[in-house]
């Protein structure tokens, strides 16, 4: 079990038997970097955080899978590429399969698609540069398990830090795309990296696996996040956009009968 | 020891910045002959005895499904390149 250690004053965090009792893992693979912010991002959203290692098989009887940013084997080979073989992944398709929540964020989003549980791939930035900014983003289906606690057609601003951000499809799978509603988030306010349709992120068909590649767990707390927010004025660093992605699939687990 | 060499390349309808990047560097050198440049790349997979069949067949197989990313790149060549 992870132990996440709270630094601030978490008053934010809702306490809520219900909310707490789901059980929400995060994968933390040789060069991930954003596991412990995935992890407090949970807590502080209301719910119990569980650490999964990438070398075991067992999924721990979570209720949903978070992986998270970084770069996992260090992105020698592709982003995201050796990770997916990594024991536990197999266990993530299955359950995927079975319907369980899977958010891949950044190098998750990557992973998702060398895993095949995403179309599309990912490439270098076409400016070639890293980037790194406090990005706006346009939630364009907030039907799915990890979007249903924003308004339609929402905006959020949370930080964007990668390499290999620009997503590409073929025209094909970017109008099925398009046309079952599996956009899920879109860049706004200009595209950052040259990504097809300025997508940020997708579903699957099932609606239950998303991947973006923006970082929303490097938004949820109060003095710690973007400068600005999509839901009015904010202090310095006060904008915590990001933490309606691990409210709602708290809130659609709890719904779904998971107590 | 043989080696078998593998070589990916992203395909030609996928944008290769790192290419397009040295290709506008070429003429800044001088080198003006070349209208474009695509960046691959190498693997080389060696192998202890000889490249069996199977061996090979090994090799195309991991060039399928680890070495490239079919949406992206293509496996351009799996041959064996004898010890010299």
């Amino acid at each position: 079990m992870l132990s996440t250690p709270l630094i601030g004053d978490f008053s934010v965090a809702p306490e809520n038997d219900a909310l707490r009792a789901v059980r929400v893992g995060v994968i933390t693979f040789p060069g991930t970097l954003d596991d412990r912010d995935a992890a407090r991002a949970v807590t502080i959203a209301g719910g119990t955080a569980v650490g999964l290692w990438h070398a075991e098989a067992n999924l721990q009887s979570v209720d949903a899978v978070i992986i998270p940013g970084g770069f996992s084997y260090g992105d020698y080979l592709r982003a995201g590429a050796i990770a997916r073989f990594a024991p536990l992944m197999e266990k993530v398709v299955d359950a995927a399969a079975g319907g369980m929540p899977v958010l891949g964020i950044c190098n998750g989003f990557q992973i998702l698609t060398e895993a095949h549980l995403l179309p599309g791939s990912m490439i270098k930035n076409n400016h070639l540069k890293f980037s790194c900014a406090d990005q706006l983003l346009r939630v364009e289906n907030n039907t799915t398990a990890w979007t249903n606690a924003y308004e339609a057609e929402a905006g959020m601003v949370v930080p964007l830090k990668n390499q290999d951000g620009q997503y590409v499809a073929d025209e094909k799978t970017l109008d099925e795309l398009e046309g079952e509603g599996r956009v899920v988030f879109r860049y706004d306010g200009g595209n950052p990296n040259g990504s097809r349709r300025g997508i940020a992120g997708i579903s699957n068909a099932a609606g239950n696996v998303v991947g973006l590649m923006p970082h929303p767990e490097h938004a949820v707390e109060p003095g710690f996040g973007p400068d600005s927010s999509a839901y009015g004025e904010v202090g310095l660093g006060y904008g915590t956009d990001g933490l309606r992605i691990f409210s709602s699939v708290l809130n659609s687990l709890v719904a779904g009968g998971k107590s | 020891m043989p080696r078998i060499v593998v070589d990916v390349m992203p395909k030609p309808e996928i944008l290769d910045p790192q290419g397009k990047a040295i290709a506008g560097a070429l003429p800044r050198l001088g080198l003006t002959g070349f209208t474009g440049v695509r960046q691959g790349k190498r693997f080389e997979l060696t192998v202890d005895g000889d490249v069996t069949p199977e061996v090979l067949e090994q090799a195309r197989t991991a060039a399928a499904t680890v070495l490239s990313n079919p949406v992206i790149e293509d496996v351009t060549r799996v041959e064996v390149i004898p010890e010299a």
